[in-house]
């Protein structure tokens, strides 16, 4: 059962890896779900840190896209996309086939190397 | 030269008048308020509306909003400063307009790579610089949310779609297509007769769609309290509006 979206991603949300990772992509009996949230408020928004608990491992990721709808303007994804990172900020995966929000581009110092791999933009 | 069986010449007739259709005549008769303009219900102070009203005609001779309503596919390029090009183009199907005044906003949908996306546009943003409509297609709903539950196919729109072209006096048409959804759980209870969805192909067995009409509240449409006839405001704001952007 999927609960709607109230608040975008919390802890114990159930999140979509969309990179390439072998980690990301192999399947296991749970999904991956989000156990920590580097920001003030518990909430995490779009070009947020948090933690993930994967395949039994702790892996941080970052937020690319949620359900809840956000500023105008800005797009709104059907599924809480994320994109698996190391502590430094280099991405574990090669390739992001799904749609980024150029919003990601404000914070290019952070996250360039993630929109470098990144194909699609909206 | 007609000899009747008189032996005669037969009584002269004229050509039969010939009928013109004055197709501006007929542009004119077919008028289109876009429903942003019809003030809502309540106690709001005549001379706000009056100002926002100005201002979004002021908006609409700069920039050309075109006449859209839900289930018309549109291309919305808008200004992005994180963009390359500094420009951002987005197509997709409008499934609501929302918002009156200077604050209307309309939503559209796409599904990328597997991924359904969905904009919320203002329609008098500054950073809006074109709106294309691609297609023209009117649906049975006025509000196409139920698209987030029916499968993908739907709401897939190619992003380099060409326009479809569309001539100015004929009618809009009305696309009766019924969706089919994914299986149930929906974000929202789509068969209740609260939402009056007409566009949805329900696959589901007779006992569910009874239990769903439990919820149904037929003396609603008689409810007085809940009146709201528009006609004769919509016609003052037209003439308002149309004088205005003539000038």
């Amino acid at each position: 059962s999927i609960t709607g979206a109230s608040r975008a991603i919390q802890k114990l949300t159930r999140v979509r890896v969309v990179d390439n990772s072998a980690l990301g992509n192999t399947p296991y009996h749970r999904p991956p779900k989000c156990i920590h949230v580097y920001n003030k408020t518990g909430v995490g928004k779009v070009g947020d840190k948090i933690l993930l608990a994967i395949k039994g491992e702790k892996k941080k990721a970052l937020i690319v896209g949620h359900k809840m709808p956000g500023p105008t303007m800005t797009p709104r994804f059907d599924s809480n996309n994320v994109v698996l990172i190391e502590d430094n900020g280099n991405p574990v995966g090669t390739r992001i086939k799904t749609p980024i929000p150029y919003i990601l581009r404000q914070r290019e110092g952070e996250f360039s190397k993630v929109l470098a791999i990144a194909r699609n933009f909206v | 030269c007609r000899i009747s069986s008189d032996g005669k010449p037969a009584k002269f007739q004229p050509p039969p008048k010939p009928v013109i259709i004055d197709k501006q005549k007929q542009r004119e008769e077919k008028r289109f308020l876009s429903p942003e303009f019809i003030p809502p219900r309540g106690r709001i102070d005549p001379l706000k509306l009056f100002l926002e009203r100005k201002d979004m005609i002021q908006r609409r001779k700069v920039f050309n909003i075109p006449e859209f309503y839900v289930g018309h596919i549109l291309a919305v390029t808008t200004a992005d400063p994180y963009a390359n090009n500094k420009t951002n183009r987005f197509v997709g199907i409008c499934i609501q307009r929302g918002g009156k005044g200077l604050g209307a906003t309309f939503v559209l949908r796409n599904v990328i790579e597997d991924q359904g996306v969905e904009i919320c546009y203002e329609l008098y943003s500054p950073r809006i610089q074109a709106i294309e409509v691609l297609k023209l297609e009117k649906r049975l709903d006025d509000n196409l949310m139920y698209l987030r539950d029916a499968l993908p196919e739907y709401s897939t729109f190619d992003m380099n779609m060409k326009p479809v072209s569309h001539l100015d006096h004929e009618e809009i048409p009305v696309n009766k297509l019924q969706v089919r959804m994914k299986p149930k759980p929906w974000s929202k209870r789509w068969e209740r007769p609260k939402y009056n969805v007409k566009g949805i192909k329900f696959e589901l067995p007779e006992g569910k769609m009874r239990e769903a009409q439990k919820w149904s509240q037929p003396w609603l449409e008689f409810d007085m309290m809940r009146e709201y006839d528009t006609s004769k405001i919509e016609e003052k704001i037209w003439k308002e509006v149309s004088e205005e952007l003539k000038k």
